[in-house]
């Protein structure tokens, strides 16, 4: 059970393997979390994280291979993840994404729905199972990754953002339908963060590290609030930037 | 049947149920019969997540009513929803007392015993169970009368048990006889803990009531002044009026949350400022109604609004006598954390009882509130549970939003005990609440 300081016990990671997943569960753990299932595409990768987990302190890492490609998975993932905690599930963190090569991919049909799916229609579909799940257990929290990028999409990368965008809308409205369920969601968006998912790529102003990331996302879990932002001045500077003339926009590229 | 969110009087971590109000024993049974989870829950009084049961089936046992005449002997039976408030306004006129309160009045028979809650005179009564001859239990394997003699198990298990060993319907009360409506209060201001402890020590057993208001907002050599209110129950003789009036409903409330952080730190120092100054620096044989010596808090309606949306947690703990000074360390590290929190209360305890997980141990406990909010309280109270647990002592279910779950098994040794009675009335395991989730009470 979450306690008054909203210290989850019971901990879903669905992207088990991302690196501000398992930088926010080390902590979670430092608290009071004991059961974590991880859930990813790769049951190596998987494995590791699990191992790790367990040397922080967890007591059970139980393990759940997907594909965030095909959302018909969807159900059955999220399913197989609360049948593996078999208590009330806490927290559900997810950190589903895929940040692509956007320009090979623009022009590439295939590759487009494939970030569209990985960022926006595994996720809903997810969330409808995980929805279900935590209004019939009457608690439960769900934090959802979006990313700053989802504020204002840009040129450079619209595939990501735009997919961040929808999610991180749909995740507004969502948030709305669950008052007075007993379940709460809240919307984690990070500025750039140095990450093996950026690695290579050139970092934005206000780059942090996943430590800070989840420094910051952890001390959100204990608050009520709905938006929580990574480093929270970015929340600041996109209030400026998503309202900018459009061709002013462009140039700061 | 209608789905309610719930949340202790701290206002933390709220979650959703099926309520219903069962208007009798029969109810309770085919309740209990018919649900896979069941908690039973009074006046929401438990601090944390004890009588909620997210996507289970909450019993309001408040419609279980009922009050018999008291005999001679002063026993009476009592529907085990009728709070402390309702059944003095019923026998106080006629001259008895309950033989322990909490705090507050606004607490049901059914919570009394599932908390085993304790009073000012712990040293001298000792806690509710004690004085409880017999009860009406509904457990999922059958509905019984549990009395210390024949079924002294399940009596024990069920005082303190947080209602997870049963439903208990009606009890019979063994009251207290009194002349007066009056206690007869001696108070002292104390400059600090040590020179409070000391008079406890020493003065306490001529008291029938006593409690401390500790100040924790101050630092150095006057860290935990203290206002010191002891006394007895006024007889016929100290009085010039003999009265017996029941208690009064509360004059003032809290009509809306207050905004989160109106209870800082400066705003407390003022108030516990103000509560020091107004007490006498000594005064003696002062008579004061009941409602205002046992129940200050009850004279302001929803005062738990005042700490906002956030809330607030109660840290209770109880420690042995020969380990006092974690008394004088818990206040010092509040202290100068700069976590603002309102008076505490201290008390002495008695001996305990029977009860595998009743809270009450002989020693010392204190209790304080403090608002959800500053980021270092979770890891400051982390540490408070090690030094309680360190030297014998244990924290409070009742009060309880945030232990960790192998802290409670390691304070209460008697768990296994307590797990082993649990499951012989609950095969299925239908009895649960958030909080026995959360501190792994049944089980995982």
């Amino acid at each position: 059970m979450d306690n008054a300081f909203g210290q989850p016990q019971n901990v879903i990671v669905l992207g088990g393997t991302s690196d501000i997943a398992q930088a926010i569960v080390k902590r979670l753990i430092a608290q009071r979390t004991r059961t974590v299932v991880l859930a990813g595409r790769n049951a190596d990768s998987l494995h590791a994280a699990s191992e790790q987990c367990s040397q922080w302190g967890a007591t059970a890492v139980p393990t759940v291979v997907f594909d965030a490609e095909d959302p018909a998975n969807a159900r059955a993932t999220v399913s197989a993840a609360f049948d593996a905690v078999g208590a009330p599930v806490d927290l559900v963190l997810i950190a589903v994404g895929l940040l692509g090569d956007q320009d090979a991919d623009e022009n590439d049909a295939e590759a487009a729905a494939r970030m569209a799916a990985v960022n926006f229609s595994w996720p809903v579909a997810a969330l409808a199972e995980i929805r279900r799940r935590m209004v019939a257990q009457g608690t439960g929290r769900i934090m959802v990754i979006s990313s700053v990028a989802a504020i204002r999409v840009r040129r450079s990368n619209f595939l990501y953002g735009g997919a961040k965008a929808g999610l991180d809308r749909l995740c507004e409205g969502l948030a709305d339908s669950l008052l007075g369920t007993g379940v709460t969601l809240q919307i984690l968006r990070p500025g750039f963060v140095r990450s093996k998912m950026t690695t290579g790529l050139k970092e934005a102003p206000f780059t942090t590290g996943v430590d800070e990331v989840a420094d910051v996302a952890v001390k959100g879990l204990s608050s009520h609030k709905r938006i929580i932002t990574s480093p929270p001045v970015l929340a600041y500077v996109f209030a400026v930037l998503r309202h900018l003339p459009a061709p002013l926009w462009r140039k700061i590229e | 049947m209608t789905k309610v969110v719930l949340n202790g009087w701290g206002r933390t971590a709220p979650s959703v149920a099926d309520v219903v109000s069962p208007t009798s024993e029969a109810d309770v049974i085919t309740h209990l019969a018919t649900s896979t989870h069941v908690i039973a829950r009074g006046l929401g009084r438990s601090y944390g997540d004890a009588a909620q049961l997210g996507g289970g089936l909450v019993l309001d046992n408040r419609s279980l009513r009922g009050i018999s005449p008291v005999d001679a002997d002063g026993l009476v039976t009592v529907g085990a929803g009728v709070s402390i408030d309702e059944l003095l306004s019923v026998t106080m006129p006629q001259g008895w007392f309950v033989p322990v309160t909490p705090g507050t009045r606004q607490v049901t028979m059914g919570g009394a015993v599932a908390a085993d809650v304790h009073g000012k005179g712990h040293h001298k009564d000792g806690s509710f169970g004690n004085h409880v001859r017999s009860m009406r239990l509904v457990t999922p394997v059958g509905a019984r009368t549990v009395t210390p003699e024949q079924d002294a198990d399940l009596f024990w298990a069920t005082m303190g048990g947080m209602g997870l060993t049963g439903v208990v319907t009606e009890i019979t009360l063994q009251m207290r006889k009194i002349e007066t409506d009056r206690v007869l209060v001696d108070t002292d201001r104390h400059k600090n803990l040590d020179s409070v402890m000391d008079a406890m020590l020493t003065g306490d057993v001529h008291y029938n009531y006593s409690v401390a208001w500790v100040d924790c907002m101050t630092k150095g050599a006057s860290m935990g002044r203290a206002i010191l209110e002891r006394g007895n129950h006024a007889t016929a003789a100290d009085v010039k009026e003999l009265r017996l009036q029941g208690p009064t409903p509360p004059k003032l409330a809290v009509p809306f949350n207050a905004p989160s952080g109106i209870l800082n730190p400066l705003s407390i120092k003022i108030f516990n400022e103000a509560w020091f100054r107004k007490a006498p620096s000594h005064e003696e044989r002062a008579p004061k109604t009941l409602s205002t010596f046992f129940h200050p808090l009850d004279g302001v309606k929803d005062w738990n609004r005042f700490y906002g949306r956030k809330g607030f947690v109660q840290y209770q703990f109880a420690v042995p006598d020969e380990a006092g000074d974690t008394v004088t360390t818990a206040i010092d590290r509040l202290s100068s954390s700069g976590v603002p929190s309102f008076l505490a209360v201290l008390k002495r305890f008695g001996a305990g009882n029977p009860g595998p997980l009743s809270f009450p141990m002989p020693g010392w406990t204190l209790a304080l509130d403090l608002p959800v909010g500053p980021s270092k309280l979770p890891g400051i109270l982390d540490q408070l549970d090690e030094l309680v647990l360190a030297v014998g002592g244990r924290i409070y279910f009742a009060k309880d939003a945030r232990l960790d779950p192998a802290k409670a098994a390691a304070m209460y040794p008697r768990l296994p005990e307590f797990r082993r009675i649990q499951a012989q009335i609950d095969p299925e395991r239908k009895l649960t609440s958030d909080l026995a989730r959360r501190l792994e009470l049944i089980g995982k």
